[in-house]
Formats: structure tokens, sequence, C-alpha cells
């Protein structure tokens, strides 16, 4: 029988090695998978490059993970919003890449990365210092930038439910990127809020078909970053 | 509004951009002065909001005790939906941008060219850390770009320039900007000053402004 629940958001990133690429969901707070993240920091790995929109608030979650040194890169659209400084401080210091790829571009280069698109041409950033060095080509009259598809060894996300198949539904504007970075990842690992029998979800309503998850670990309460945040949190 | 107010306050621009917004528009607005301008939709005018990060119907701040961590705007500000909105991921939140479905986006402005020229993510400045978000994907995507802008800088430098000096969002976006002064549209010749502030006259705009105006 198919059942992809595993036992612990520990053991769930048991396999997360030195020097991978993980792509974490969330838009701030909203989606972000913070026990996993959290499991991910006491699991030890490092020299990670982390895709995810933001660089995490506070010293919590993404930001911890930071924070403790296992990012060597970041790849993201907006690395500093309020309460966000474990990022800066490090990037003024020189000591963490970051990759800046528009918002869009950045969402459109995961999808292409899971559907198996290895490059696309948009007219985000043509002209602008973010296309410096990028192919540019004229289709129709219009220029383009060349990016590429982008891929994971593991994608953290959160859903609202799951099944043991992993098909997904997610809380309103949670969704944000984790549909995408789930099908980016060789292995997506999924914190759900609720789990349910097979059957239970509408076909017609799942967001994320099951393919596209590996493993499923239930946090039914889980941590919000901004009130660890406001509480001036830090983990561990 | 202070004694010294010459031209329209931060509301009265918002009220203005909102003048412009035909009925059935799908319509996403920047941080800033541009969140006001659903305030003045006119009576009668339904529009939709478009917020990036996956909510098209997007309402207005929750009531409190009504809040959702997990409902949010760009801004990362609570917010509500509509009945009959509806949530989708990024990748397609982004195909509504860049597929050109968005029909209006309002958004602030560090510097505007008279060739339409955009620049309001970076000021080049080697120490500030780079953050773009989404706003080159909208100006590269969206049918049509309108600004919401002080006429010029705290310190008094014109925002509407000849050719933009801080990076740009994107080469030849905005269509039209709405200052404190003057409503100014960008056309093939340059900036053409389309209405003026109650008690601003054409010069007035011209001194403060980094090029030469077109009066209508």
């Amino acid at each position: 029988m198919i059942n992809k629940q595993v036992n612990s958001v520990h053991d769930a990133v048991a396999n997360i090695n030195d020097g991978a690429t993980v792509m974490i969901g969330g838009f701030g707070e909203a989606g972000s998978p913070i026990e996993l993240i959290h499991a991910l920091i006491d699991h030890g790995a490092k020299d990670l490059t982390v895709v995810n929109n933001n660089t995490g608030s506070g010293h919590v979650g993404l930001a911890a993970l930071i924070e403790n040194k296992r990012v060597a890169k970041m790849i993201c659209s907006f690395p500093k919003s309020a309460n966000s400084f474990v990022f800066p401080d490090l990037y003024k210091k020189g000591e963490i890449e970051l990759e800046l790829v528009p918002q869009g571009t950045l969402a459109e280069r995961i999808r292409a990365g899971g559907a198996g698109v290895p490059a696309f041409y948009t007219a985000t950033s043509v002209g602008t210092p973010l296309a410096e060095g990028k192919e540019v080509r004229n289709i129709n009259g219009r220029d383009y930038v060349l990016e590429y598809g982008l891929t994971a060894d593991f994608a953290l996300i959160k859903s609202l439910k799951a099944d043991r198949y992993g098909n997904l539904i997610y809380n309103k504007t949670a969704r944000n990127f984790a549909p995408v970075m789930a099908m980016a990842a060789e292995t997506t690992i999924v914190q759900t809020k609720e789990f349910v029998e097979a059957g239970e979800l509408d076909p017609e309503v799942v967001v994320t078909p099951g393919i596209f998850v590996d493993q499923i670990i239930t946090v039914a309460d889980p941590l919000l970053e901004s009130k660890l945040v406001a509480a001036e949190e830090v983990y561990p | 509004m202070s004694e010294e107010q010459i031209g329209w306050n931060r509301e009265q621009m918002a009220e203005r951009a909102a003048q412009d917004i035909p009925n059935g528009s799908y319509v996403n607005l920047g941080i800033g002065i541009p969140e006001k301008v659903v305030r003045y939709v006119p009576d009668g005018t339904e529009v939709i909001y478009h917020t990036e990060n996956g909510l098209l119907g997007m309402g207005d701040a929750p009531e409190e005790g009504q809040e959702d961590p997990e409902l949010i705007n760009a801004g990362k500000k609570l917010v509500t939906a509509i009945p009959g909105a509806s949530y989708f991921h990024h990748a397609d939140s982004f195909s509504m941008i860049r597929g050109g479905h968005i029909d209006i986006c309002v958004l602030g402005a560090m510097q505007v060219a008279e060739n339409g020229d955009l620049a309001n993510w970076s000021t080049g400045n080697p120490d500030a850390i780079p953050a773009v978000g989404g706003a080159m994907d909208l100006v590269a995507g969206v049918k049509t770009i309108r600004v919401i802008t002080q006429h010029v800088t705290n310190k008094g430098y014109p925002k509407l320039v000849e050719k933009c000096t801080f990076p740009l969002t994107g080469a030849g976006v905005v269509s039209r900007i709405i200052s404190d002064l003057a409503v100014i549209d960008v056309t093939s010749e340059g900036f053409k000053v389309v209405e003026l502030a109650p008690g601003v006259d054409f010069d007035y705009v011209q001194e403060r402004t980094g090029c030469k105006l077109i009066a209508e």
C-alpha cells in the first residue's frame, strides 16, 4: 500500500545532504513550513542553496537557518523585509551569496524546472541590470531575456490537507510557491495541518497531485512565525 | 493638509488615479499611495484587485478577530477575499501578469523618464541590499502602467527626468503619471501635461521637472 507518511519532522529531513539545493515554500510567513525548517537546523546539513521568495524574519524559521550558517547561497526576489536583518548582515559582510531574480521569473523558472522545460524567454527585466550578461532575443518585434529552469534536490512545503498518496490542498495565500516547488524537486517533503483518508479530497479540487509528493508529516498546530518574531524567540 | 500644501495631497492623488479605472478592470496596486486607490473607485464601478502572491478578488483589511496570517497581500499586510475570489499559485499569478491579463497596474516611482522608462526598485547604491520583488514582471506584462508619485524628491530633485539615473525597472513602460502637481501622459514627443492640480500653473510644474513638458 502506498503511504507517504513519515514518523517525524526529523525523519522527513534526514536525507538532506551538505551542498543540497532546497526549495522552501512560503511568501513571508504564509506557507512557511517552519517545523521542517527547524528540523533541518537540528539535522545540521550545511552549504545549502536555498530558494525562497524572501530570507525570513527575526531569528526563527528561514532566518534561523541562515543565521546558523547553513546557507551558502540564497536565490530569491526580495531579501529584505520588515524584521529581516540576519540575511542583510551576512550579505554586507560578504558571507552569503545572493542570486536576485524577479518574482515572476523565479516562479516560472521553478515551474519550467518541474515541467522539464530547460529554459524560456521572458520580457521581464529586459533593459535592466538583472538582464546583464543574459542572452536577449527579439521575437515578433519585442526583446526577451533567456532564463533557465530551476530544479532542486529537495522541497519543503506546507499544506492544509494531505492524503496518503500525497494529494494536497492549501490554505488561502499560503499556496504561493508550494505547487511549483513540489514539481521541481527530486524529493518533496510536506508538513500538513491535517491528514485525511484517501478519497476525502475531491479529485476536482486537488491542487497538487500526489505524484509530486514524496514524504508527509502532520503538524496539526504549527508555530506562527509572526508570533515568534514578536516574542523575539531565537531558534534553536 | 499643511498650509503650504500646493496641489493634490496623497489622498487626492489616489482619488484622481481611481477616476481613470474603467468598470470591470482587473487591477494590481503597488505598495504605498497606490494602495489608497481602492477607497476612491467611483460608485457603480466594479474592479477586481489582483495581488501577485496568489489572490484575485482582494478585499479590505479584516475586522478584528477575523485575521488569517495566511491571507495577505504582496506587501504582507492582512487582507480579506471578496465573495467570488480565487486563490492560485505563484506561476499562475504571474501568468496573469506576464500574459497580459491584468489591465492596469498603479505603482510608485523613484524616477520616470520622458520615454516612459521607470526606476522604482534600487538607487544602485552598492551598500544596499538589492530587492526587486514583482515590479519588473508587472511593468513588463501589465497592459497599462500608471505611476502615482510626488513630483519631486524630499530634497527637491525632479523625479520626472530626461533619462533615469537609477537602475531601470522597465524600459518605456509608463503611460501616465499622477503627481501632486499634475496628470502627465508619456507620449512619443515626451511628457504632456493633461491636467493641472487646482492652483498650480504650467510654469510651476515645468520648473520642478527635469525635462521639457508639452502643454496640452
